[in-house]
């Protein structure tokens, strides 16, 4: 195979190719054959750099420089002073528009590739219906390997030292969970695959078993030889048909090829995998609750220790794990703790796949590598709020988590930098609010959420939350006092302190968050009676505007709690304390100076 | 049958692989490839009808080389439905928000006469890691 020392890359993509870009292409080529450079320098036609207003796009690999705009004549600058002097081409590099900042290396460039997609690799590009295809982008190679070649410290080894840790929100190192799981003698182990993803608007789990399902059956087959276990269970609500058809399919499909049952590949290692399917309860994505509803019992959670590790699936050591951490393991095994490690910050390693949803333009999936910035998802990746409208807050961790303010929006995002700023990893929904979001609803709303899927188990819990949203509720209808805030916050710690699993323990965190970040929006509900977006119609106020009044008194005829007053021919007023916002004026004034609330 | 050893599973890589060779850089020869995501929020969105457009088009104008191949999501829930034709040589384009007339208009012009519809495509900006 010839090496050449230099690439020049030339954008063969639609925008570019309109731009002329192939007569670029050519005369690089004509170009640097008759300099005699043809072994040194390879010309690649490549696909869109994404950047197509600013074509045709040429860039010079390894120097990772970046022009744009580059004609026939440019090219030939180009070859005479870049690939044969060594002199970058200063006047055909990208000048940032509104600071006139020269840009040269690619990767600062505003839309330099910002995602990098590992639990996600294979969705959108293979069929997840046909294993072959899995195959063919190197599917069950990490499973040979595995069960072939290495034995089950190795593996533990590197799994440990690529740090991966669980995307399931509790952020525990996965390599640990193995080998604590695989050092629990046993005569049967499980590995369970928690599929139950219950946090509202998290949607990463699904599109992973919808996308790819068989490299979660594979990581779990590594997982399962790893610890000793032959028993594999997927955990997966009822309201996944896609996912679980696609799995479905799927484990047919590995056990037809012998990439499941018993020994597999000429090995003397036996794995299978079951699907078990949940009511969806959003306490049965807890690992003992879990357990407990595969059980066919109650899904409720039990107190650790003993941990699943020690005592889980009918008594046994079992290791439960997320679908996402699943996801990574493959990808590992074949490139390496040390490539993995290589990404993300120093305690978070690899990538996170977050949901974007709410008032965000581009509502998807995304996977940066850890240490992202949220402005980067938001803006860059996410294309910004919609409408164009003003950045309030994004929340992280769903119901268990808490929201992130214009003041953090340059946090880079891993376990412990979320955890430090009153939020948490969690799975991984993200929910980006406007500046019409009212921030005591939002509470109010994972509140309502919380203490509905509360299992009643322990009091804390089942009766504390419920007050919660019982006071939340009072706020917003606009009867809050300051002493109900006050209740808030100290119920909240006690929930925190009191209740036996995360959902209760972690439940009271968007209302202390809330109330940390936007104390004032909490006064105004409770104080002036005001909600600040009008969002809380209990707190919606008519209004008479004294420039359109004419005193004509027909609003205060009709006002049936009569809290109307003012002359004949002067200007009315509504006395809002007695006000029952009936709308009655609204209907009877003809000079449309009755304003109504939003 | 089942694959009894890792050289076996390797052998049956090798044969696989021209399956899916097309969607990274144009391979060689003349079929065509149109992805379409069908992942909960693609079908949400239509994806199933647009599916059966593609599928009645291709029947309806007897084209043999070209083949349908239902996907999983790539994140851009926001534009589904999603659906991306590779071409032998050339770099796959995705093409986002695609309805019934769009499939239709994009299958005559690409499919038929190899020429993209540049506005309806979709820029997408991730890298995806490699696995062999
Ligand atoms: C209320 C509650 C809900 C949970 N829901 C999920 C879930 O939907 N999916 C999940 O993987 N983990 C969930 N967890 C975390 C699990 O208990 C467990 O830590 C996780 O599955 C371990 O896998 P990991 O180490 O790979 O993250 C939940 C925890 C609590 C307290």
């Amino acid at each position: 195979m010839t090496v050449y020392r230099t690439n020049i890359l030339v954008c063969g993509g639609t925008g570019c190719v309109s731009s002329a870009s192939l007569d670029v292409y050519n005369k690089f080529k004509k170009l640097i054959t008759s300099a005699g450079y043809d072994k040194e320098v390879k010309i690649i036609k490549t696909g869109c750099f994404g950047f197509c207003e600013q074509g045709p796009i040429v860039k010079i690999e390894p120097d990772n420089v970046f022009y744009v705009k580059v004609n026939k004549k440019d090219a030939e600058e180009i070859v005479n002073e870049h690939i044969i002097k060594g002199r970058i081409v200063k006047r055909l590099l990208y000048k940032e528009p509104n600071s006139k900042r020269i840009i040269e290396k690619h990767q600062n460039m505003p839309f330099y590739k910002k995602q990098f997609r590992i639990a996600l690799r294979n969705c959108g590009l293979i069929n997840p219906e046909d294993i072959y295809e899995y195959i063919a982008v190197g599917g069950y190679e990490a499973l040979g390997r595995v069960i072939t070649k290495m034995n089950r410290d190795e593996i533990v080894d590197i799994i440990k030292k690529s740090g991966l840790r669980g995307r399931g929100g509790g952020g525990f190192p996965t390599g640990i969970k193995w080998e604590i799981t695989k050092n629990n003698h046993s005569d049967k182990k499980y590995i369970i695959c928690n599929a139950d993803e219950g946090d509202p608007g998290a949607f990463m789990d699904r599109s992973i078993l919808e996308g790819d399902p068989h490299n979660v059956l594979e990581a779990m087959a590594i997982g399962g030889y790893t610890i000793g276990a032959d028993k594999g269970l997927i955990y997966i609500r009822a309201e996944y048909p896609l996912a679980i058809e696609r799995l479905d399919i799927a484990i047919k499909q590995a056990r037809e090829l012998g990439l499941l049952g018993n020994n597999i590949l000429g090995t003397d290692f036996n794995f299978d995998i079951e699907i078990k399917l949940g009511a969806g309860a959003f306490v049965c994505g807890e690992e003992t609750a879990l357990i407990n509803s595969a059980e066919g019992k109650r899904g409720e959670p039990n107190y650790k220790p003993p941990y699943p590790a020690q005592e889980g699936l009918w008594g046994k050591p079992t290791c439960v794990n997320n679908v996402e951490t699943f996801a990574n393991i493959p990808a590992i095994i074949l490139n390496g703790y040390e490539w993995f490690s290589s990404i993300g910050t120093e305690k978070s390693k690899g990538t996170k796949v977050f949901a974007l949803a709410g008032k965000i333009n581009n509502v998807g999936l995304v996977e940066v590598p850890m240490g992202t910035t949220f402005r980067e998802i938001i803006y860059d990746i996410g294309g910004g709020i919609q409408g164009n409208r003003k950045f309030k807050a994004v929340q992280t961790g769903g119901p268990s988590g808490g929201v992130i303010t214009e003041e953090n929006l340059d946090t880079p995002i891993d376990y412990d930098s979320l955890s430090s700023i009153g939020s948490m990893m969690g799975s991984g929904g993200m929910i980006v609010m406007d500046d019409t979001t009212c921030m005591v609803d939002v509470a109010k709303f994972y509140l309502e959420f919380t203490q509905d899927e509360s299992c009643g188990r322990c009091t804390p819990c089942r009766i504390g939350t419920k007050r919660m949203f019982e006071i939340l509720t009072k706020i917003t209808d606009g009867k809050g006092t300051k002493e109900d805030l006050k209740n808030l916050e100290q119920l909240s710690y006690m929930i925190k302190d009191g209740s036996l699993c995360g959902l209760g323990q972690t439940a009271p965190n968007p209302v202390l968050s809330t109330m940390k970040f936007f104390k004032d929006e909490y006064l105004q509900h409770v104080v002036n009676k005001v909600c600040p977006t009008g969002r809380c119609k209990g707190l919606a106020k008519y209004k008479i505007d004294p420039e359109k009044c004419v005193g004509c008194t027909a609003c205060a005829k009709v006002c049936p709690v009569e809290c109307i007053s003012g002359k004949l021919k002067e200007t009315h007023v509504i006395d809002q304390n007695r006000c029952i916002k009936c709308g009655a004026c609204f209907e009877a004034c003809r000079f449309n100076a009755v304003i109504k609330p939003k | 049958m089942g694959i009894k050893s890792l050289d076996e599973l390797r052998k049956i890589r090798e044969n696989s692989i021209k399956k899916i060779d097309l969607r990274n850089q144009g391979n060689e020869g003349d079929n065509i490839e149109i992805l379409i995501g069908m992942a909960t929020c693609g079908i949400a969105s239509g994806a199933r009808e647009i599916l059966n457009t593609l599928a009645e088009e291709v029947s309806k104008k007897n084209i043999k080389n070209v083949k349908i191949v239902p996907v999983g999501c790539i994140g851009y829930c926001h534009s589904e439905p999603i659906i991306q034709v590779n071409i032998p040589g050339q770099k796959p384009v995705i093409y986002g928000k695609v309805d019934k007339d769009r499939a239709i208009e994009i299958f005559n012009s690409h499919i038929i006469k190899g020429k993209a519809i540049k506005k309806y495509t979709l820029d997408i900006d991730f890298e995806r890691a490699k696995q062999l």
